[in-house]
Protein backbone atom coordinates (compact mmCIF):
# COMPACT_ATOMS: atom_id res chain seq x y z
CA UNK A 1 0.00 0.00 0.00
CA UNK A 2 0.92 3.65 0.13
CA UNK A 3 3.33 4.87 2.74
CA UNK A 4 2.30 7.57 5.17
CA UNK A 5 4.25 10.35 3.48
CA UNK A 6 2.46 9.66 0.20
CA UNK A 7 -0.89 9.74 1.96
CA UNK A 8 0.10 12.98 3.63
CA UNK A 9 1.08 14.43 0.27
CA UNK A 10 -2.23 13.44 -1.28
CA UNK A 11 -4.21 14.92 1.61
CA UNK A 12 -2.22 18.11 1.25
CA UNK A 13 -2.99 18.00 -2.47
CA UNK A 14 -6.72 17.80 -1.80
CA UNK A 15 -6.41 20.79 0.50
CA UNK A 16 -4.47 22.79 -2.10
CA UNK A 17 -6.92 21.93 -4.85
CA UNK A 18 -9.89 22.98 -2.73
CA UNK A 19 -8.08 26.14 -1.66
CA UNK A 20 -7.28 27.09 -5.26
CA UNK A 21 -10.75 26.26 -6.53
CA UNK A 22 -12.64 28.04 -3.78
CA UNK A 23 -10.47 31.15 -3.73
CA UNK A 24 -10.43 31.44 -7.52
CA UNK A 25 -14.21 31.05 -7.64
CA UNK A 26 -14.52 33.72 -4.96
CA UNK A 27 -12.19 36.17 -6.69
CA UNK A 28 -13.63 35.20 -10.05
CA UNK A 29 -17.07 36.23 -8.82
CA UNK A 30 -15.77 39.40 -7.18
CA UNK A 31 -14.62 40.48 -10.65
CA UNK A 32 -17.01 38.52 -12.88
CA UNK A 33 -20.32 39.23 -11.13
CA UNK A 34 -20.14 43.02 -11.55
CA UNK A 35 -18.96 42.55 -15.13
CA UNK A 36 -21.86 40.20 -15.84
CA UNK A 37 -24.28 42.71 -14.35
CA UNK A 38 -22.66 45.44 -16.45
CA UNK A 39 -23.07 43.33 -19.61
CA UNK A 40 -26.75 42.67 -18.79
CA UNK A 41 -27.59 46.23 -17.92
CA UNK A 42 -25.78 47.91 -20.82
CA UNK A 43 -26.74 45.26 -23.39
CA UNK A 44 -29.29 45.56 -26.17
CA UNK A 45 -32.31 44.72 -23.96
CA UNK A 46 -30.73 46.22 -20.85
CA UNK A 47 -32.26 48.73 -18.48
CA UNK A 48 -29.43 51.22 -19.06
CA UNK A 49 -28.40 50.60 -22.64
CA UNK A 50 -24.89 51.71 -23.48
CA UNK A 51 -23.51 50.15 -26.66
CA UNK A 52 -19.99 51.57 -26.13
CA UNK A 53 -19.53 50.20 -22.60
CA UNK A 54 -21.12 46.92 -23.64
CA UNK A 55 -18.83 46.51 -26.63
CA UNK A 56 -15.67 47.21 -24.58
CA UNK A 57 -16.54 44.66 -21.86
CA UNK A 58 -17.79 42.25 -24.52
CA UNK A 59 -14.50 42.35 -26.46
CA UNK A 60 -12.32 42.03 -23.33
CA UNK A 61 -14.21 39.00 -22.03
CA UNK A 62 -14.12 37.35 -25.45
CA UNK A 63 -10.38 37.97 -25.82
CA UNK A 64 -9.55 36.57 -22.39
CA UNK A 65 -11.80 33.59 -22.92
CA UNK A 66 -10.20 32.69 -26.20
CA UNK A 67 -6.70 32.25 -24.70
CA UNK A 68 -6.17 28.61 -23.64
CA UNK A 69 -5.66 28.37 -19.89
CA UNK A 70 -2.09 27.00 -19.89
CA UNK A 71 -0.93 29.67 -22.32
CA UNK A 72 -2.65 32.34 -20.24
CA UNK A 73 -1.00 31.01 -17.10
CA UNK A 74 2.46 31.31 -18.65
CA UNK A 75 1.75 34.66 -20.28
CA UNK A 76 0.68 36.42 -17.12
CA UNK A 77 3.52 35.05 -15.00
CA UNK A 78 4.93 38.56 -14.31
CA UNK A 79 1.52 39.62 -13.02
CA UNK A 80 1.29 36.51 -10.86
CA UNK A 81 4.73 37.23 -9.39
CA UNK A 82 3.71 40.83 -8.75
CA UNK A 83 0.56 39.87 -6.88
CA UNK A 84 1.51 36.61 -5.16
CA UNK A 85 5.25 37.14 -4.76
CA UNK A 86 6.07 33.94 -6.68
CA UNK A 87 4.82 32.16 -9.77
CA UNK A 88 4.50 28.55 -8.57
CA UNK A 89 2.48 26.75 -5.93
CA UNK A 90 -1.20 26.68 -5.12
CA UNK A 91 -1.60 30.20 -3.78
CA UNK A 92 0.16 31.81 -6.75
CA UNK A 93 -1.98 29.79 -9.16
CA UNK A 94 -5.07 31.52 -7.80
CA UNK A 95 -4.02 34.56 -9.85
CA UNK A 96 -4.14 32.98 -13.34
CA UNK A 97 -7.17 30.91 -12.33
CA UNK A 98 -9.00 34.09 -11.37
CA UNK A 99 -7.99 35.84 -14.58
CA UNK A 100 -9.27 32.91 -16.60
CA UNK A 101 -12.45 32.44 -14.57
CA UNK A 102 -13.62 36.08 -14.32
CA UNK A 103 -14.61 36.57 -17.98
CA UNK A 104 -16.16 33.12 -18.07
CA UNK A 105 -18.15 33.93 -14.94
CA UNK A 106 -19.16 37.29 -16.39
CA UNK A 107 -20.74 35.47 -19.36
CA UNK A 108 -22.46 32.97 -17.08
CA UNK A 109 -23.89 35.78 -14.94
CA UNK A 110 -25.05 37.62 -18.05
CA UNK A 111 -26.92 34.58 -19.32
CA UNK A 112 -28.51 33.98 -15.89
CA UNK A 113 -29.70 37.55 -15.53
CA UNK A 114 -31.06 37.62 -19.07
CA UNK A 115 -33.43 34.84 -18.04
CA UNK A 116 -35.16 37.16 -15.58
CA UNK A 117 -38.65 37.94 -16.86
CA UNK A 118 -38.65 41.23 -18.77
CA UNK A 119 -42.15 41.92 -17.45
CA UNK A 120 -41.02 41.85 -13.83
CA UNK A 121 -38.29 44.36 -14.63
CA UNK A 122 -40.86 46.53 -16.38
CA UNK A 123 -43.11 46.31 -13.32
CA UNK A 124 -40.24 47.50 -11.11
CA UNK A 125 -39.56 50.36 -13.54
CA UNK A 126 -43.23 51.32 -13.47
CA UNK A 127 -42.94 51.59 -9.67
CA UNK A 128 -40.12 54.08 -10.02
CA UNK A 129 -37.25 51.73 -9.13
CA UNK A 130 -33.77 53.00 -10.04
CA UNK A 131 -31.22 50.97 -11.98
CA UNK A 132 -29.45 50.02 -8.73
CA UNK A 133 -32.69 48.97 -7.09
CA UNK A 134 -33.57 46.82 -10.08
CA UNK A 135 -30.15 45.15 -9.97
CA UNK A 136 -30.26 44.46 -6.21
CA UNK A 137 -33.94 43.79 -5.70
CA UNK A 138 -35.00 42.25 -8.99
CA UNK A 139 -32.21 40.95 -11.25
CA UNK A 140 -30.01 39.23 -8.67
CA UNK A 141 -32.73 37.79 -6.38
CA UNK A 142 -34.96 36.69 -9.25
CA UNK A 143 -32.04 35.17 -11.15
CA UNK A 144 -30.55 33.47 -8.11
CA UNK A 145 -31.43 29.89 -8.98
CA UNK A 146 -29.78 30.14 -12.35
CA UNK A 147 -26.86 32.06 -10.81
CA UNK A 148 -26.19 29.22 -8.38
CA UNK A 149 -26.50 26.55 -11.08
CA UNK A 150 -24.01 28.47 -13.21
CA UNK A 151 -21.73 29.04 -10.21
CA UNK A 152 -21.60 25.27 -9.79
CA UNK A 153 -20.62 24.83 -13.42
CA UNK A 154 -18.04 27.63 -13.10
CA UNK A 155 -16.54 26.06 -9.99
CA UNK A 156 -16.16 22.70 -11.69
CA UNK A 157 -14.52 24.36 -14.67
CA UNK A 158 -12.08 26.06 -12.29
CA UNK A 159 -11.44 22.71 -10.61
CA UNK A 160 -10.49 21.35 -14.04
CA UNK A 161 -8.20 24.33 -14.73
CA UNK A 162 -6.57 23.95 -11.32
CA UNK A 163 -5.63 20.37 -12.16
CA UNK A 164 -4.29 21.56 -15.50
CA UNK A 165 -2.11 24.11 -13.72
CA UNK A 166 -0.12 21.14 -12.38
CA UNK A 167 1.70 21.22 -15.72
CA UNK A 168 3.35 24.46 -14.59
CA UNK A 169 3.97 23.56 -10.95
CA UNK A 170 0.57 24.86 -9.94
CA UNK A 171 0.21 22.69 -6.85
CA UNK A 172 -2.72 20.51 -5.82
CA UNK A 173 -3.89 17.12 -7.10
CA UNK A 174 -3.13 17.89 -10.74
CA UNK A 175 0.47 18.61 -9.84
CA UNK A 176 0.76 15.30 -7.96
CA UNK A 177 -0.84 13.41 -10.83
CA UNK A 178 1.65 14.82 -13.31
CA UNK A 179 4.82 14.64 -11.22
CA UNK A 180 4.30 11.26 -9.56
CA UNK A 181 1.70 9.57 -11.69
CA UNK A 182 3.01 10.56 -15.10
CA UNK A 183 6.66 11.64 -14.91
CA UNK A 184 7.73 8.99 -12.37
CA UNK A 185 5.18 6.52 -13.71
CA UNK A 186 3.39 5.60 -10.51
CA UNK A 187 0.03 4.44 -11.89
CA UNK A 188 -1.45 3.96 -8.45
CA UNK A 189 -0.98 7.61 -7.53
CA UNK A 190 -2.26 8.67 -10.93
CA UNK A 191 -5.42 6.62 -10.40
CA UNK A 192 -5.96 7.91 -6.88
CA UNK A 193 -5.67 11.56 -7.91
CA UNK A 194 -8.02 11.03 -10.85
CA UNK A 195 -10.59 9.34 -8.61
CA UNK A 196 -10.26 12.12 -6.04
CA UNK A 197 -10.75 14.80 -8.72
CA UNK A 198 -13.86 13.01 -9.95
CA UNK A 199 -15.23 12.79 -6.40
CA UNK A 200 -14.53 16.49 -5.82
CA UNK A 201 -16.32 17.42 -9.04
CA UNK A 202 -19.31 15.29 -8.06
CA UNK A 203 -19.45 16.84 -4.59
CA UNK A 204 -19.36 20.37 -5.97
CA UNK A 205 -22.10 19.48 -8.44
CA UNK A 206 -24.30 17.89 -5.78
CA UNK A 207 -23.93 20.68 -3.25
CA UNK A 208 -24.54 23.32 -5.94
CA UNK A 209 -27.68 21.67 -7.26
CA UNK A 210 -28.98 21.16 -3.74
CA UNK A 211 -28.48 24.85 -2.92
CA UNK A 212 -30.15 26.00 -6.14
CA UNK A 213 -33.20 23.89 -5.29
CA UNK A 214 -33.42 25.06 -1.71
CA UNK A 215 -33.42 28.76 -2.62
CA UNK A 216 -35.93 28.42 -5.47
CA UNK A 217 -39.43 29.58 -4.50
CA UNK A 218 -40.94 28.77 -7.86
CA UNK A 219 -41.50 25.15 -6.88
CA UNK A 220 -44.98 24.29 -5.73
CA UNK B 1 -61.23 71.32 -14.51
CA UNK B 2 -57.79 70.27 -15.74
CA UNK B 3 -57.52 66.69 -16.94
CA UNK B 4 -55.30 64.46 -14.80
CA UNK B 5 -53.82 62.97 -17.98
CA UNK B 6 -53.54 65.14 -21.06
CA UNK B 7 -52.22 63.46 -24.17
CA UNK B 8 -51.43 65.75 -27.07
CA UNK B 9 -50.48 64.73 -30.61
CA UNK B 10 -48.66 61.67 -29.45
CA UNK B 11 -46.50 59.94 -32.04
CA UNK B 12 -44.44 56.83 -31.55
CA UNK B 13 -42.23 55.19 -34.13
CA UNK B 14 -40.18 52.10 -33.55
CA UNK B 15 -37.11 51.89 -35.71
CA UNK B 16 -35.74 48.43 -36.19
CA UNK B 17 -32.88 47.72 -38.55
CA UNK B 18 -34.65 48.35 -41.83
CA UNK B 19 -38.28 48.76 -40.97
CA UNK B 20 -40.18 51.51 -39.25
CA UNK B 21 -43.28 50.77 -37.29
CA UNK B 22 -45.61 53.68 -36.68
CA UNK B 23 -47.29 52.57 -33.45
CA UNK B 24 -49.10 55.82 -32.65
CA UNK B 25 -50.11 58.69 -34.91
CA UNK B 26 -51.19 62.01 -33.47
CA UNK B 27 -53.18 60.66 -30.54
CA UNK B 28 -54.82 63.29 -28.32
CA UNK B 29 -56.94 62.43 -25.33
CA UNK B 30 -58.02 64.01 -22.04
CA UNK B 31 -58.64 61.83 -19.02
CA UNK B 32 -60.19 63.38 -15.92
CA UNK B 33 -59.78 62.51 -12.28
CA UNK B 34 -62.04 59.68 -11.23
CA UNK B 35 -62.64 58.38 -14.75
CA UNK B 36 -62.33 54.75 -15.63
CA UNK B 37 -61.11 55.20 -19.16
CA UNK B 38 -61.14 52.24 -21.49
CA UNK B 39 -58.78 52.14 -24.43
CA UNK B 40 -59.83 49.39 -26.75
CA UNK B 41 -58.42 48.08 -29.99
CA UNK B 42 -57.36 44.96 -31.82
CA UNK B 43 -53.99 43.49 -31.04
CA UNK B 44 -51.28 45.52 -32.71
CA UNK B 45 -53.43 48.65 -32.69
CA UNK B 46 -50.92 50.49 -30.51
CA UNK B 47 -52.80 50.48 -27.22
CA UNK B 48 -50.02 48.89 -25.20
CA UNK B 49 -47.59 51.44 -26.59
CA UNK B 50 -50.03 54.20 -25.72
CA UNK B 51 -50.34 53.10 -22.10
CA UNK B 52 -46.54 52.83 -21.80
CA UNK B 53 -46.26 56.41 -22.97
CA UNK B 54 -48.41 57.45 -19.99
CA UNK B 55 -45.60 56.59 -17.56
CA UNK B 56 -42.79 56.94 -20.09
CA UNK B 57 -41.80 53.30 -20.05
CA UNK B 58 -41.80 54.18 -23.74
CA UNK B 59 -40.69 57.63 -24.73
CA UNK B 60 -42.94 59.06 -27.43
CA UNK B 61 -41.28 60.20 -30.65
CA UNK B 62 -43.34 63.41 -30.65
CA UNK B 63 -46.13 65.00 -28.68
CA UNK B 64 -46.63 65.57 -24.97
CA UNK B 65 -48.05 63.71 -22.04
CA UNK B 66 -49.06 65.88 -19.11
CA UNK B 67 -49.83 64.00 -15.93
CA UNK B 68 -51.24 65.94 -13.02
CA UNK B 69 -49.96 69.20 -14.49
CA UNK B 70 -46.42 67.98 -15.21
CA UNK B 71 -45.05 67.40 -18.69
CA UNK B 72 -43.32 64.02 -18.46
CA UNK B 73 -40.79 64.84 -21.16
CA UNK B 74 -39.53 67.80 -19.11
CA UNK B 75 -38.67 65.63 -16.10
CA UNK B 76 -35.19 64.37 -15.26
CA UNK B 77 -34.67 60.63 -14.77
CA UNK B 78 -34.91 61.05 -11.02
CA UNK B 79 -38.04 63.20 -11.20
CA UNK B 80 -39.59 60.73 -13.60
CA UNK B 81 -38.98 57.88 -11.15
CA UNK B 82 -40.66 59.91 -8.41
CA UNK B 83 -43.56 60.65 -10.75
CA UNK B 84 -43.99 56.97 -11.56
CA UNK B 85 -44.65 56.29 -7.90
CA UNK B 86 -47.97 58.10 -8.43
CA UNK B 87 -48.80 56.03 -11.50
CA UNK B 88 -49.42 52.38 -10.71
CA UNK B 89 -49.48 49.71 -13.37
CA UNK B 90 -50.77 46.15 -13.56
CA UNK B 91 -50.09 43.70 -16.34
CA UNK B 92 -51.54 40.80 -18.28
CA UNK B 93 -49.01 38.37 -16.83
CA UNK B 94 -49.09 39.93 -13.35
CA UNK B 95 -45.29 40.35 -13.22
CA UNK B 96 -44.87 39.43 -9.58
CA UNK B 97 -41.45 38.72 -8.13
CA UNK B 98 -41.46 34.94 -8.13
CA UNK B 99 -38.78 34.57 -5.46
CA UNK B 100 -40.57 36.81 -2.97
CA UNK B 101 -43.51 35.95 -0.76
CA UNK B 102 -46.85 37.65 -1.38
CA UNK B 103 -46.25 39.97 1.57
CA UNK B 104 -42.77 40.93 0.34
CA UNK B 105 -44.15 41.58 -3.14
CA UNK B 106 -46.59 44.08 -1.67
CA UNK B 107 -43.74 45.60 0.39
CA UNK B 108 -41.64 46.13 -2.76
CA UNK B 109 -42.85 49.63 -3.74
CA UNK B 110 -42.62 50.71 -0.11
CA UNK B 111 -39.00 49.51 0.04
CA UNK B 112 -38.29 51.70 -2.96
CA UNK B 113 -40.06 54.61 -1.30
CA UNK B 114 -37.92 54.11 1.81
CA UNK B 115 -40.71 53.11 4.19
CA UNK B 116 -39.47 51.39 7.36
CA UNK B 117 -39.68 47.62 7.12
CA UNK B 118 -41.97 47.04 10.12
CA UNK B 119 -44.33 49.75 8.95
CA UNK B 120 -44.28 48.46 5.37
CA UNK B 121 -45.26 44.97 6.55
CA UNK B 122 -48.12 46.35 8.58
CA UNK B 123 -49.42 48.37 5.65
CA UNK B 124 -48.91 45.49 3.23
CA UNK B 125 -51.23 43.35 5.35
CA UNK B 126 -53.85 46.09 5.17
CA UNK B 127 -53.60 46.18 1.37
CA UNK B 128 -53.84 42.40 1.22
CA UNK B 129 -57.00 42.66 3.26
CA UNK B 130 -58.50 45.08 0.73
CA UNK B 131 -57.92 42.56 -2.06
CA UNK B 132 -59.06 39.68 0.16
CA UNK B 133 -55.81 37.72 0.34
CA UNK B 134 -54.67 38.12 3.94
CA UNK B 135 -54.36 34.38 4.45
CA UNK B 136 -51.93 34.13 1.49
CA UNK B 137 -49.44 36.64 2.92
CA UNK B 138 -46.71 34.05 3.38
CA UNK B 139 -47.40 32.08 0.20
CA UNK B 140 -45.27 32.43 -2.91
CA UNK B 141 -46.70 33.56 -6.28
CA UNK B 142 -46.30 30.08 -7.79
CA UNK B 143 -48.86 28.78 -5.31
CA UNK B 144 -51.54 31.26 -6.43
CA UNK B 145 -54.14 31.15 -9.18
CA UNK B 146 -54.16 33.78 -11.91
CA UNK B 147 -56.90 35.81 -10.23
CA UNK B 148 -55.06 35.72 -6.91
CA UNK B 149 -51.84 36.82 -8.60
CA UNK B 150 -53.62 39.81 -10.11
CA UNK B 151 -55.04 40.65 -6.67
CA UNK B 152 -51.52 40.64 -5.25
CA UNK B 153 -50.45 42.90 -8.12
CA UNK B 154 -53.32 45.25 -7.26
CA UNK B 155 -52.35 45.25 -3.57
CA UNK B 156 -48.77 46.02 -4.65
CA UNK B 157 -49.99 48.93 -6.73
CA UNK B 158 -52.06 50.29 -3.84
CA UNK B 159 -48.94 50.18 -1.67
CA UNK B 160 -47.44 53.03 -3.67
CA UNK B 161 -50.55 55.11 -3.04
CA UNK B 162 -51.07 56.04 -6.69
CA UNK B 163 -53.35 58.66 -8.19
CA UNK B 164 -53.56 56.78 -11.46
CA UNK B 165 -53.70 53.08 -12.21
CA UNK B 166 -52.79 51.78 -15.67
CA UNK B 167 -54.12 48.32 -16.52
CA UNK B 168 -52.44 46.68 -19.49
CA UNK B 169 -54.72 43.82 -20.54
CA UNK B 170 -55.01 43.06 -16.84
CA UNK B 171 -57.79 40.50 -17.27
CA UNK B 172 -56.82 38.97 -20.61
CA UNK B 173 -55.17 35.93 -19.03
CA UNK B 174 -58.11 35.25 -16.73
CA UNK B 175 -61.33 33.27 -17.14
CA UNK B 176 -64.64 35.20 -17.41
CA UNK B 177 -65.64 34.68 -13.79
CA UNK B 178 -62.29 35.80 -12.42
CA UNK B 179 -62.26 38.70 -14.87
CA UNK B 180 -65.54 39.87 -13.41
CA UNK B 181 -64.27 39.78 -9.84
CA UNK B 182 -61.05 41.62 -10.74
CA UNK B 183 -63.08 44.28 -12.57
CA UNK B 184 -65.31 44.68 -9.53
CA UNK B 185 -62.20 45.14 -7.40
CA UNK B 186 -60.90 47.82 -9.78
CA UNK B 187 -64.24 49.58 -9.62
CA UNK B 188 -64.16 49.47 -5.84
CA UNK B 189 -60.67 50.98 -5.82
CA UNK B 190 -61.79 53.71 -8.20
CA UNK B 191 -64.76 54.55 -6.00
CA UNK B 192 -63.18 54.31 -2.56
CA UNK B 193 -59.77 55.81 -3.24
CA UNK B 194 -60.63 58.10 -6.12
CA UNK B 195 -57.92 56.51 -8.26
CA UNK B 196 -58.23 57.30 -11.96
CA UNK B 197 -58.01 54.08 -13.95
CA UNK B 198 -56.92 53.56 -17.55
CA UNK B 199 -57.93 50.17 -18.88
CA UNK B 200 -56.25 48.77 -21.98
CA UNK B 201 -58.10 45.85 -23.49
CA UNK B 202 -59.20 44.15 -26.67
CA UNK B 203 -62.40 42.91 -25.05
CA UNK B 204 -65.57 44.97 -25.33
CA UNK B 205 -67.03 43.10 -22.34
CA UNK B 206 -64.34 44.54 -20.06
CA UNK B 207 -64.96 48.10 -21.20
CA UNK B 208 -68.73 47.67 -20.87
CA UNK B 209 -68.40 46.30 -17.39
CA UNK B 210 -66.52 49.14 -15.72
CA UNK B 211 -65.58 52.02 -17.97
CA UNK B 212 -67.11 55.46 -17.78
CA UNK B 213 -65.32 56.52 -20.97
CA UNK B 214 -63.91 54.73 -23.93
CA UNK B 215 -61.43 55.49 -26.70
CA UNK B 216 -61.08 53.28 -29.74
CA UNK B 217 -57.69 52.93 -31.30
CA UNK B 218 -56.98 51.38 -34.66
CA UNK B 219 -53.62 51.14 -36.41
CA UNK B 220 -52.14 53.82 -34.20
CA UNK B 221 -55.00 56.24 -34.73
CA UNK B 222 -57.54 57.29 -32.17
CA UNK B 223 -60.72 56.81 -34.19
CA UNK B 224 -63.42 57.66 -31.68
CA UNK B 225 -63.79 58.55 -28.03
CA UNK B 226 -66.47 59.64 -25.62
CA UNK B 227 -68.52 58.44 -22.70
CA UNK B 228 -69.40 54.77 -22.70
CA UNK B 229 -73.06 55.74 -23.11
CA UNK B 230 -72.43 57.87 -26.20
CA UNK B 231 -70.36 55.25 -27.95
CA UNK B 232 -72.71 52.42 -27.05
CA UNK B 233 -75.84 54.23 -28.17
CA UNK B 234 -74.47 55.50 -31.45
CA UNK B 235 -71.05 54.33 -32.54
CA UNK B 236 -69.86 56.43 -35.48
CA UNK B 237 -66.63 55.01 -36.80
CA UNK B 238 -66.35 51.67 -38.55
CA UNK B 239 -64.12 50.33 -35.78
CA UNK B 240 -66.50 51.42 -33.03
CA UNK B 241 -69.40 49.78 -34.85
CA UNK B 242 -67.42 46.61 -35.25
CA UNK B 243 -66.81 46.50 -31.51
CA UNK B 244 -70.34 47.39 -30.45
CA UNK B 245 -72.04 45.11 -32.97
CA UNK B 246 -70.03 42.08 -31.93
CA UNK B 247 -72.32 39.07 -32.09
CA UNK B 248 -74.53 40.40 -34.87
CA UNK B 249 -72.50 38.58 -37.54
CA UNK B 250 -74.31 35.41 -36.60
CA UNK B 251 -77.55 36.85 -37.91
CA UNK B 252 -77.24 36.06 -41.59
CA UNK B 253 -80.37 37.74 -42.95
CA UNK B 254 -79.41 41.04 -41.44
CA UNK B 255 -77.14 42.15 -44.23
CA UNK B 256 -78.62 44.25 -46.98
CA UNK B 257 -82.13 44.49 -45.55
CA UNK B 258 -83.87 47.29 -43.75
CA UNK B 259 -82.50 46.78 -40.24
CA UNK B 260 -82.35 49.09 -37.25
CA UNK B 261 -80.65 48.72 -33.90
CA UNK B 262 -82.50 50.06 -30.91
CA UNK B 263 -81.20 50.48 -27.38
CA UNK B 264 -83.51 50.51 -24.40
CA UNK B 265 -82.56 52.74 -21.54
CA UNK B 266 -83.96 52.27 -18.05
CA UNK B 267 -87.31 54.07 -18.39
CA UNK B 268 -88.25 52.62 -21.76
CA UNK B 269 -87.83 49.04 -20.62
CA UNK B 270 -90.99 49.22 -18.49
CA UNK B 271 -93.18 49.52 -21.56
CA UNK B 272 -93.82 46.83 -24.18
CA UNK B 273 -92.51 49.12 -26.90
CA UNK B 274 -92.22 46.65 -29.76
CA UNK B 275 -95.63 45.12 -29.09
CA UNK B 276 -97.18 48.58 -28.96
CA UNK B 277 -95.57 49.52 -32.26
CA UNK B 278 -96.76 46.38 -34.02
CA UNK B 279 -100.29 47.06 -32.79
CA UNK B 280 -100.15 50.73 -33.75
CA UNK B 281 -99.01 50.01 -37.32
CA UNK B 282 -100.77 46.66 -37.69
CA UNK B 283 -97.61 45.46 -39.42
CA UNK B 284 -95.23 42.86 -37.99
CA UNK B 285 -91.50 43.39 -37.56
CA UNK B 286 -88.87 40.71 -37.33
CA UNK B 287 -86.64 40.58 -34.27
CA UNK B 288 -83.23 39.43 -35.50
CA UNK B 289 -81.18 39.90 -32.38
CA UNK B 290 -81.78 40.82 -28.77
CA UNK B 291 -79.46 41.06 -25.86
CA UNK B 292 -79.00 42.84 -22.56
CA UNK B 293 -75.64 44.21 -21.61
CA UNK B 294 -74.41 45.55 -18.37
CA UNK B 295 -73.07 48.99 -19.11
CA UNK B 296 -71.10 50.48 -16.25
CA UNK B 297 -73.53 48.87 -13.81
CA UNK B 298 -76.67 49.80 -15.74
CA UNK B 299 -78.54 47.16 -17.70
CA UNK B 300 -79.10 48.15 -21.32
CA UNK B 301 -81.28 46.21 -23.70
CA UNK B 302 -80.41 46.18 -27.36
CA UNK B 303 -82.34 44.75 -30.24
CA UNK B 304 -81.97 44.51 -33.99
CA UNK B 305 -85.26 44.77 -35.87
CA UNK B 306 -85.97 44.05 -39.49
CA UNK B 307 -88.56 46.61 -40.61
CA UNK B 308 -91.07 46.08 -43.43
CA UNK B 309 -89.87 46.45 -47.03
CA UNK B 310 -92.44 49.21 -47.45
CA UNK B 311 -90.27 52.36 -47.29
CA UNK B 312 -92.78 54.95 -45.95
CA UNK B 313 -93.93 52.45 -43.33
CA UNK B 314 -90.34 51.80 -42.21
CA UNK B 315 -89.70 55.55 -41.99
CA UNK B 316 -92.78 56.02 -39.87
CA UNK B 317 -91.72 53.23 -37.57
CA UNK B 318 -88.30 54.79 -37.04
CA UNK B 319 -89.92 58.08 -36.09
CA UNK B 320 -92.25 56.23 -33.77
CA UNK B 321 -89.36 54.44 -32.05
CA UNK B 322 -87.46 57.68 -31.68
CA UNK B 323 -90.49 59.30 -30.09
CA UNK B 324 -90.56 56.42 -27.60
CA UNK B 325 -87.18 57.79 -26.43
CA UNK B 326 -85.15 54.91 -27.79
CA UNK B 327 -81.78 55.23 -29.42
CA UNK B 328 -82.39 54.16 -33.00
CA UNK B 329 -79.79 53.52 -35.61
CA UNK B 330 -79.97 52.15 -39.10
CA UNK B 331 -77.64 49.30 -39.86
CA UNK B 332 -77.82 49.64 -43.64
CA UNK B 333 -74.18 50.40 -44.07
CA UNK B 334 -72.99 47.83 -41.66
CA UNK B 335 -71.50 44.80 -43.34
CA UNK B 336 -70.19 42.59 -40.60
CA UNK B 337 -66.50 42.18 -39.93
Amino acid sequence: MLDSSTIEMIIEGIGETLWMTCMSTLFGYIIGLPLGVLLTVTGADGIKKNPVVYKIVDVITNLLRSVPFLILMITIRPLTRLIAGKSYGATATIVPLTVAAAPYIARMVESSLKEVDRGVIEAAQSMGASVWEIIWKVLLPEGRTSLVVNATIAMNTILGYSAMSGACAGGGLGDIALRYGYQRWMPKILMITVVLLVILAQLIQMIGMFCSRVIDRRRT
Amino acid sequence: MEPIIKIQNLDKEFRQKNTEVHALRGVSLDIYKGDIYGIIGMSGAGKSTLVRCLNFLERPTAGTVIVDGEDLSALSDKELREKRKNIGMIFQHFNLLMQRSVLDNVCFPMEIAGVKKSEARKKALEYLEIVGLTEKANAYPVQLSGGQKQRVAIARVLASDPKILLCDEATSALDPQTTKSILQLLKQINREYGITIVVITHEMAVVQEICSHVAIIDQGNLVEHGTMEEIFLSPKSKEAKRLIYQGYENVAEMKGKRCVRIVFSENSSYEPVIANMVMAFKTPVNILYANTRNLDGVAKGEMVLQLPEDEPMAEKMIVWLKNAKLAVEELENYVGQ
